[in-house]
């Protein structure tokens, strides 16, 4: 008994509903959340526009992490350049100023580029804990082929799966499947 | 309205596709055996690059004086082919990145291709410098690194400097992106193989990708984030290649019009490029509903485009010294013109700005064969355009007494072959393993199961 409990504690039922078309996903999405359910995520083959709307996300984050390690690059690289060429050893080249600023700014701009699209990407791999060699958790086994999976985790006690299933399928649904997973995939 | 569908060219996409059929198309030629046309051209491309390996063995082994070289022509073959292959890389950038920002939906069926030819150009082009180096195992003390030689720092006031952060960054940049693009493809094909190495392969890269729409959000952030920074990127990346020549003191390379020229004309050579292989892989991977002829035409309009720039840099070249009124300047355009190699400044003309002529007519743009006859004669005429602005500026400089010809050993010109051979090759290894049409983005643009606009 107690260990029923704490399993029912760890675990979450989801109901999985597929679907064939874009248009079909981003009605029903739209839908869950009129109706108050909370929709766990959807699976898409391609990025489906519209659907951060009618999931309610908010936009992501990233552009500030690549602003500030853009920044942090560059920053960096004009201090370095101006340390190498007129601090640690300045080297008299056809007479131009130690501090040859102008002529740091292509280089700069390089390691700027770099060190931003370098920490997006990292962020956004860590963030989305996409890890070289991670096994995938499939909503659907083709739901990097063609199909949508919409993922709703039934969280009250008043969370009727019949009458969830049934206006699901009105919308177009041609599957629906309930899982019980630790968390959503 | 009635002026949007007067603009409407009809479909990207040819024959009522719906995701699951791209998926198929697209896979099952990597899941079949290879025809022997995939062969043959392999045997091909490794023969040339067994030759260039060959060649480069020698020289580096032997030193660079193999080179037809002399002490006024420093800078020939290998300097033409490092400004060429680069070039060939920036409509892969053009194609993922630019036209990307500027929302142009036909870039989906060739994006792939012409980004995974970017990063085979750039790797051909990052050789040339190496070998002439002379001792290319000191490489590494081009990167800026505390040393037992004082520390000695590398000099960041040289073009050359500014070049081999601009090429190692651009490189790392385009990889980047290429293979950001490629994580959804790999998914679809993990999910799709029967067990085997290649599953597994496809697993290990595809990161446990899920088509979660929460990371689609964060993944097309990441993706018009590096748009953005690969478009200044690309520019940057041929204006310092041009500052190489352009902050000397060379008549016909000191000139401030090299940056734009060399920006357009590498985006023309390039683009020639992506076309001509395009043009071959449609035919010979069956995919005319990918790549119609509305794609093609697409890019023969940027063709007569950037030839058209090219084109003004050409004459805005010799207005300059005709109006600067400096003889140097002049003798050295009129040397290109009318000197000792002349036939391969009008190489340059014929290929560069007659031929993209005959794109205006759309009966042109639409015949496949003639379209890829232009596109040869462009990737000639281009690798011309280097050669002429390297050694006709160099072989008569100020001194009529250091004045002398030039001429390729045979060991350049293996090196070059050499250089072909390995850009195909890596492009049929390519087309054999990985997706060549980005699925995920073309399945974004059919218009099978949305809401009609």
């Amino acid at each position: 008994m107690a260990r029923n409990h704490t399993e029912s504690r760890n675990n979450c039922r989801f109901l999985i509903a597929i679907f064939e078309r874009e248009a079909d996903i981003l009605a029903a999405t739209a839908e869950v959340r009129r109706r108050g359910q909370t929709i766990a995520d959807v699976y898409t083959p391609y990025p489906v526009h519209g659907l951060d709307k009618a999931m309610d996300l908010r936009p992501s984050r990233l552009p500030w992490v690549c602003f500030a390690l853009g920044l942090a690059g560059a920053s960096f690289k004009v201090w370095f350049e101006f340390w190498t060429s007129a601090v640690d050893w300045p080297i008299n080249v056809g007479g131009k100023p130690w501090n040859s600023l102008p002529a740091f700014v292509p280089v700069t701009f390089e390691v700027m580029v770099l060190f931003a699209a370098l920490s997006t990407v990292a962020a956004f791999l860590f963030g989305r804990r996409l890890l070289p060699g991670k096994r995938a958790r499939l909503a659907s086994p083709r739901v990097t082929d063609n199909e949508f999976a919409l993922v709703i985790e039934q969280k009250d006690a008043s969370f009727s799966l019949g009458e969830v299933s049934a206006w699901l399928r009105e919308m177009g649904a041609s599957q629906i499947e309930e899982r019980v997973e630790r968390e959503a995939f | 309205m009635a002026s949007a569908v007067a603009i409407s060219e009809g479909p990207l996409i040819l024959g009522n596709k719906t995701p699951g059929i791209v998926t198929t198309d697209i896979c099952s030629s990597l899941e079949r055996t290879p025809a022997p046309s995939w062969w043959i051209a392999i045997a091909f491309s490794g023969s040339m690059l067994l030759l260039g390996l060959v060649a480069v063995a020698y020289q580096i082994a032997t030193g660079i004086g193999t080179w037809g070289l002399n002490n006024t022509v420093g800078w020939a073959f290998d300097i033409t082919n490092f400004v060429f292959w680069v070039g060939i890389g920036h409509a892969g950038t053009l194609i993922s990145a630019v036209l990307f920002l500027f929302r142009q939906k036909w870039r989906t069926s060739v994006n792939r291709a012409a980004e995974a030819m970017t990063i085979f150009a750039v790797i051909c082009a990052g050789l040339f410098p190496l070998i002439h180096m002379g001792r290319p195992w000191l490489a590494h003390w081009m990167a800026p690194y505390p040393n037992t030689r004082g520390s000695l720092w590398i000099n960041f006031r040289s073009p050359l400097v500014w070049d081999f952060f601009a090429i190692s960054t651009y490189f790392t940049i385009s990889f980047v992106f290429w293979y950001v693009g490629l994580i959804p493809d790999m998914a679809t094909l993990r999910d799709r193989l029967k067990a085997g190495w290649r599953k597994r392969v496809a697993g290990f890269f595809s990161l446990g990708w899920n088509g979660s729409f929460r990371t689609w959000l964060h993944y097309e952030t990441v993706y018009l984030l590096l748009a953005g920074l690969a478009t200044p990127l690309v520019l940057s990346v041929h204006t310092i290649v041009s500052w190489d020549f352009a902050t000397s003191v060379i008549p016909g390379w000191h000139t401030t019009i090299l940056p734009p020229y060399f920006v357009a004309g590498a985006i023309f050579s390039g683009m020639s490029m992506v076309l001509s292989l395009m043009l071959i892989a449609r035919k010979t991977m069956r995919l005319e509903d990918y790549i119609t002829t509305r794609h093609v035409g697409a890019m023969c309009k940027i063709l007569i485009a950037t030839g058209g720039m090219v084109a003004i840099a050409y004459l805005t070249e010799f207005v300059t010294a005709l109006y600067s009124n400096n003889q140097y300047e002049q003798f050295a355009f009129m040397n290109r013109a009318m000197g000792p190699l002349c036939w391969s400044y009008w190489i340059m003309v014929g290929c560069n700005v007659l031929s993209p002529q005959l794109l205006w007519f759309k009966a042109v743009r639409s015949n496949m064969a003639v379209v890829f006859v232009v596109t040869i004669f462009i990737n000639i005429g281009m690798w011309f355009e280097r050669f002429v602005i390297i050694v006709t500026s160099l072989h008569r400089d100020y001194l009529p007494s250091n004045w002398t010809g030039y001429a390729p050993t045979w060991i350049e010109i293996a090196t070059l072959v050499g250089s072909f051979g390995l850009f195909l090759t890596l492009f049929l290894l390519f087309c054999r393993f990985v997706p060549v049409i980005a699925m995920a983005e073309v399945k974004g643009v059919l218009s099978h199961g949305k809401k009609p606009h």
